[in-house]
């Protein structure tokens, strides 16, 4: 299917093909939620939508979803971007969801079973509105007990009714909403009851392993009646609000637009994920920049090839590449309580960058200055290796506030000697200096001995030589400086190696 | 447009005839491929069935699987095509002094002296053929340029010869572990789906048809172990093959109900670095569960 790349095609191709109106403008106010999001949606790949929506039945949603998804995502971390997006955009837009029809909101239940349902199951007609908080919490437990998904439904549906306390208009955000529903259920205390409920059916006291198996099980089960809660209280918010203000109020950073300075736990997490395949590149960019221009020996199949153009004269002797060197990496991290969200992640890059490189020497200081490079060598566990850098490396000299001038110093009186014309320096850290003497001279001296000195500056350009940061006064001296705060800047920082 | 399949629920149907269990998303991708003759890029962990599944196509398909595998420093004359030199040498000698010069060098470059490489091959090719390319994220950035061509317009170029078109289109897996990220422009050709471990009931389900003689009480708990030493941060997961595997071995151990002492001793089936079952043992002997 051969495309044209010129915008405005957009709507032109699309109707040309015979897409009724509403399901067009229906996507292209889908895509440019997106786009807002901050998804990378090209073109073509919205044509590729418009293109595949045609051939699934718009009655399924999930097929639909993930029709959707496959034209439109092309990046496993942008998944729950895209989903919630299409969660807020197209959340009333299914049948199973409309919001006005209190009548059908408990299922069925199957009545055998129940011992505690009676009460409510009488109270069907009714909406359920008059199930006393008591009932609801045993509906809560049964649902849980079985696992049964429909149940689970009804009740994120009551509960998020009775206890959210949702008024229109009210400007607050569905977290405050979703904790308000959720600190009245008292997830933990069921799921505690819910395990003695199980030991006490099982007779003997299960050993550890079969309980933890056990937790998991239910652990997994509350968690889907949480996204449950969470949908209920999105789809109310989204009919209270309209689906442009919803959209606007859930967006969050893409993975790698999340600060390192504020990212949370999660964030960090799927951060380190991303890190990996960095660094792999990395190594590739060092060693490809080595590889320019020079000649090997003499590779005799590819002249063979080459001499048939002169009827079997090797006139065009081809060479091989010669081998690549291995890049020979010093990277220095401040690491003290200014930047200690961005020394975190920090560490994790250089552990992977180590098991990338062979050869790789790692520096961490505050106001002194010490070699960790051992501490990440035939360490298997990241955590680990951050615990003992965090506890075992010497790098307070005075008071335990940043002093560069120091700590370059130090640096440069043990290690200067070992830096040689294949090693490349990066360092990272603000450049706050508490007003300390900069001693930017050695950076000029490493700089003059080494391949390249780069500096990472986690801040923002804006803070850059305010107050006691004095980044510009070692920049003169670098290759260049960074403003590193998220992935992308980072993968920017390696692009540009290249 | 072509229609191997009729709908998403059939597919998945013959999907599950031939052993793979697959679900929503991975059939729906699938259907679409085909109805957009557009390639799939399958991405995920190791060992989630990306591979298996172009398998399992071309065996619904009754296509012949043409599989590239890629590799650090696979270049045109692996992957797409390459002139047979020896050949052209011969040629050349053996007619020497006795044809005109431009009559040989119109000879020696035409389709007898030229050796198909998986790519050209798939295009080329009469029948109905399924074009797997395995592990796409090891070649080199570069190299990625070489499947461009033939995977937005289903043809391949050569300078001597002119440009060949494919004959039927075939439909083309890319896999990848994602050691890398792949280039924007290989992305915007093909469809994206990403397969990951399965859930507990897929899993089971796995189990089940994949190993013969298991019950389904141990399937269950096969399928639970798993999904709990998943939730522990380790540096490699246990895949659905080392499930498999797991399970394979606890039938033949002849175990009936797993236990901890059979998890502990077992465990090296699912885990393959020390630090990961010494840390999964600790773990999974400890009733409370997720421990940050």
């Amino acid at each position: 299917m051969s495309v044209s790349e010129s915008a405005g095609f957009d709507d032109a191709v699309a109707t040309q093909e015979g897409i009724g109106d509403p399901i067009l403008d229906l996507l292209n106010g889908f895509i440019v939620q997106l786009r807002a999001a901050g998804l990378p949606v090209s073109l073509t790949e919205n044509l590729d939508a418009m293109e595949a929506v045609k051939h699934v039945p718009l009655g399924d949603r999930q097929t639909f979803k993930y029709a959707l998804a496959a034209t439109l995502v092309k990046h496993h971390n942008h998944w729950k971007a895209f989903e919630t997006v299409f969660e807020v955009y197209f959340s009333l837009r299914g049948d199973e969801f409309s919001i006005g029809d209190d009548t059908v909101e408990l299922p069925e239940m199957d009545d055998d079973e129940q011992q505690g349902e009676q009460a409510s199951g009488d109270q069907q007609g009714g909406g359920g509105d008059n199930l006393s908080p008591e009932e609801l919490a045993e509906m809560l437990y049964q649902s849980l007990m079985r696992g049964d998904q429909q149940m689970m439904r009804g009740v994120a549906r009551q509960a998020v009714k009775r206890y959210a306390g949702m008024e229109p208009g009210r400007p607050v955000g569905g977290t405050y909403y979703l904790y308000r529903t959720l600190r009245n259920l008292d997830l933990d205390g069921v799921l505690e009851r819910l395990l003695e409920q199980e030991q006490n059916e099982e007779g003997d006291a299960p050993s550890d392993f079969e309980q933890r198996l056990q937790r998991d099980e239910y652990q997994s089960r509350i968690d889907s009646l949480q996204k449950e809660i969470e949908a209920e209280i999105r789809r109310r918010l989204v009919a209270d609000r309209g689906v442009e203000a919803m959209a606007k109020t859930l967006r969050k950073p893409l993975p790698e637009d999340v600060d390192f300075m504020h990212a949370s736990r999660e964030e960090m997490a799927s951060l380190r994920k991303a890190i990996y395949p960095l660094t792999r590149k990395l190594a590739a960019r060092l060693q490809r920049k080595r590889r320019h221009g020079r000649k090997g020996p003499l590779d005799f199949r590819r002249t063979v090839r080459a001499s048939l153009s002169y009827g079997g004269v090797p006139a065009e002797p081809k060479f091989r590449n010669p081998r690549p060197h291995k890049p020979e990496i010093f990277v220095i991290a401040d690491i003290s309580g200014s930047v200690a969200a961005f020394a975190r992640f920090t560490l994790h890059l250089v552990y992977a960058i180590s098991g990338q490189f062979s050869k790789v020497r790692s520096f961490v200081f505050i106001d002194g200055l010490d070699e960790v490079t051992h501490m990440f060598e035939g360490v298997e566990d990241i955590n680990e290796a951050v615990h003992r850098v965090n506890t075992e490396a010497d790098v307070v000299w005075v008071d335990g506030h940043s002093d560069y001038g120091h700590a370059l110093q130090v640096f440069w009186e043990k290690y200067g000697n070992d830096i040689g014309p294949r090693t490349s320096i990066m360092i990272l850290g603000d450049a706050r200096n508490n007003y300390h003497a900069s001693e930017s001279w050695i950076i000029k001296a490493m700089n003059d001995k080494a391949r390249a000195v780069h500096w990472l500056n986690p801040e923002p350009n804006s803070y850059w030589d305010t107050g006691d940061s004095i980044v510009g006064e070692y920049a003169q001296h670098c290759d260049g400086t960074f403003e590193v705060r998220n992935l992308r800047q980072l993968e920017g920082f390696v692009d540009h190696l290249a | 447009m072509s229609n191997r399949f009729s709908d998403v629920a059939s597919l998945k149907d013959e999907l599950a005839g031939v052993d793979y269990l697959s679900d929503d998303g991975i059939a729906g991708v699938v259907y679409l491929a085909d109805r957009l003759e557009k390639p799939i890029l399958v991405e995920g962990p190791a060992g989630t069935g990306k591979t298996q599944l172009a398998k399992s196509v071309s065996e619904i398909t009754g296509a012949r699987l043409i599989r590239l595998q890629c590799y650090e420093g696979l270049d045109e004359a692996k992957a797409l095509y390459e002139w047979n030199y020896k050949k052209q040498l011969l040629r050349i000698q053996a007619e020497s002094g006795g044809e005109e010069w431009d009559d040989i060098s119109d000879d020696i470059f035409s389709d007898e002296f030229l050796l198909t490489r998986p790519l050209l091959e798939a295009i080329s090719a009469d029948e109905p053929v399924v074009l797997l390319i395995d592990e796409v994220d090891r070649v080199e950035v570069e190299t990625e340029a070489l499947l461009l061509e033939i995977l937005s317009d289903y043809q391949v170029s050569i300078p001597e010869l002119g440009t060949i078109q494919a004959k039927q289109i075939p439909l083309v897996f890319l896999t990848s572990n994602n050691t890398r990220e792949l280039s924007e422009a290989l992305k915007r050709r093909c469809l994206y789906l990403h397969v990951d471990y399965p859930d507990l009931e897929r899993e089971k389900e796995i189990v089940l048809t994949k190993v013969p003689d298991i019950t389904e009480n141990l399937a269950d708990q096969v399928a639970r172990v798993v999904r709990s030493i998943r939730q522990i941060e380790l540096k490699k997961h246990p895949s659905v093959s080392e499930t498999l595997d797991w399970a394979k071995t606890l039938v033949l151990l002849g175990v009936e109900k797993i236990d901890e002492q059979t998890a502990t001793q077992t465990i090296n089936i699912l885990l393959k670095y020390q630090s990961d079952i010494n840390k999964a043992i600790k773990e999974l002997a400890t009733a409370d569960g997720v421990s940050p």
